[in-house]
């Protein structure tokens, strides 16, 4: 039977580059845009996407139940991919709109960049906006065949915190040390934009569409 | 190690078709978008910027259509800008695949949309466009001022003023563009790229007057800028995004090979 990826949309924007992302490294599988709870927990497996505040998103999953059907999925041990603010939302809280508790399937916590300056001491420009090279913090086959230190596209002004070690896949550095891939058993979650990240972002979706955790 | 400057080829369409004014007058031809748009996604470009400057109505249909096809085919970060007047074209955009919307001169004629923008889709993708020329006399502090219709209408708006205001407004990023240099090959206003980096919490990405590679150089090092936008220079194959970026690294700067 043809493999179903549901990736999640729930209004908050554009969902047209990760499903494209995604269809061109599909080796078979149906990619599958959909906002249907049902269909999302029928799904083999999920690719949770987000942009734009977390307040908004968070109050459009629990509107809709989707914050539900992805405890579902994570609880039925499939695979699951959070990017940006979809890793975001899976952490315990984000200060931004003045705190907003999150789904918690993490303990991190999403802090703000702030004020910030550089080794040069001039201030350092937030949203954290273009190439960033990630530091695997372990082996993992969502790694497969992406070098060490390789760049990805990030757009943000939030960075998750607060992980344990062995929770982190990837850091990266910008006036601070953040989470740059966040792991748990079948979850993995990235804050950056693999479907913006050219050849790194592809296979590491590719990765995601084979991994058997 | 750390971010990375990056270089970001911009593409003029008309029509479907890429195009490159010499001070927004002479234009020449340089090919299909969606074909160019794939060369520099191979070539090693960090971002692609799609500027539409399609006049008739009509042709807007024809720009959305080549951003969907653009963006089923590079993967990397695709910013559309020109005619953007309401959040209903930056919602058709972005659903046709744009990751970010340029806005100019909608900005200048109601700042509010700006902030409107912002906030129903979030400062990330809202860029906005800055047209500046210099107003000052030789003997004067430097000044610039805001210009709209390809630099012909001076708006008495400040500049740097207005880049503040813009990101306090929500503008995630300003595309800095110096009309004074646009098409001149002679290099980016140097004084007005720091002048507004150090002025804005946001990026900014310098435009207007790439000739040589030294001159991205000096656009970040010293205009502070983080990102370089050029067309010509790589349109007609004068120098590739590759040889731009690695002569850009053994100058200092930090990119993505």
């Amino acid at each position: 039977m043809t493999e179903v990826v549901a990736v999640i949309d729930y209004g908050m924007g554009n969902l047209h580059s990760a499903g494209k992302a995604l269809e061109k490294v599909a080796n078979g599988q149906q990619i599958l845009i959909t906002g249907d709870a049902d269909q999302i927990r029928a799904a083999d497996r999920v690719v949770f996407p987000g942009v734009g505040a977390i307040r908004d998103c968070i109050a459009v999953l629990r509107e809709t139940g989707l914050d539900q059907a992805i405890l579902d999925v994570i609880a039925a041990g499939k695979p699951l991919l959070g990017i940006c603010v979809g890793m975001q939302a899976l952490m315990a809280r984000s200060e931004e709109n003045n705190g907003v508790d999150c789904l918690g399937v993490f303990d991190g916590e999403v802090t703000f960049f702030g004020e910030m300056q550089d080794d040069t001491g001039s201030k350092l420009k937030v949203p954290h906006m273009g190439w960033n090279q990630v530091q695997q913090g372990m082996a993992h086959p969502m790694w497969a065949g992406i070098a060490n230190n390789a760049r990805f596209y990030f757009v943000h002004s939030y960075c998750v915190t607060g992980l344990a070690d062995e929770e982190v896949a990837g850091y990266c550095d910008y006036g601070r040390r953040f989470a740059a891939a966040a792991t748990r058993n079948n979850v993995f979650a990235v804050q950056f934009h693999p479907e913006k990240s050219a050849d790194a972002g592809l296979t590491l979706l590719e990765n995601f569409l084979r991994w058997q955790p | 190690m750390g971010l990375a400057k990056r270089i970001i080829p911009c593409l003029d369409v008309d029509d479907g078709r890429v195009v490159k004014g010499v001070q927004f007058v002479d234009i020449r031809d340089a090919g299909d978008p969606v074909e160019v748009a794939k060369r520099y996604n191979d070539a090693g470009a960090d971002e692609i910027t799609f500027l539409d400057i399609t006049a008739s109505h009509e042709g807007r249909d024809t720009t959305l259509h080549t951003v969907e096809q653009i963006a089923s085919q590079v993967f990397i970060p695709l910013t559309v800008g020109g005619g953007v007047r309401t959040l209903e074209d930056i919602r058709n955009l972005l659903n046709a695949g744009a990751d970010k919307v340029g806005i100019n001169s909608a900005a200048v004629h109601n700042p509010e949309f700006v902030r409107e923008a912002a906030e129903r889709f979030g400062s990330q993708c809202i860029v906005v466009a800055i047209d500046a020329k210099k107003v000052s006399a030789e003997s004067e502090p430097n000044r610039w001022e805001i210009f709209t219709h390809g630099g012909r209408k001076p708006t008495g708006l400040d500049a740097v003023q207005w880049a503040k205001r813009m990101t306090d407004y929500g503008a995630g990023e300003i595309l800095l563009t110096s009309m004074d240099r646009d098409g001149t090959k002679n290099g980016f206003d140097i004084a007005l790229t720091r002048a507004i980096s150090d002025a804005v919490p946001v990026p900014v990405i310098a435009s207007g007057g790439v000739g040589n590679l030294q001159h991205l150089v000096d656009g970040v090092i010293q205009g502070g800028a983080d990102a370089v936008l050029a067309a010509s220079i790589f349109h007609f194959g004068e120098y590739s995004v590759e040889e731009a970026k690695r002569f850009m690294q053994s100058s200092g700067i930090e990119m993505r090979l």
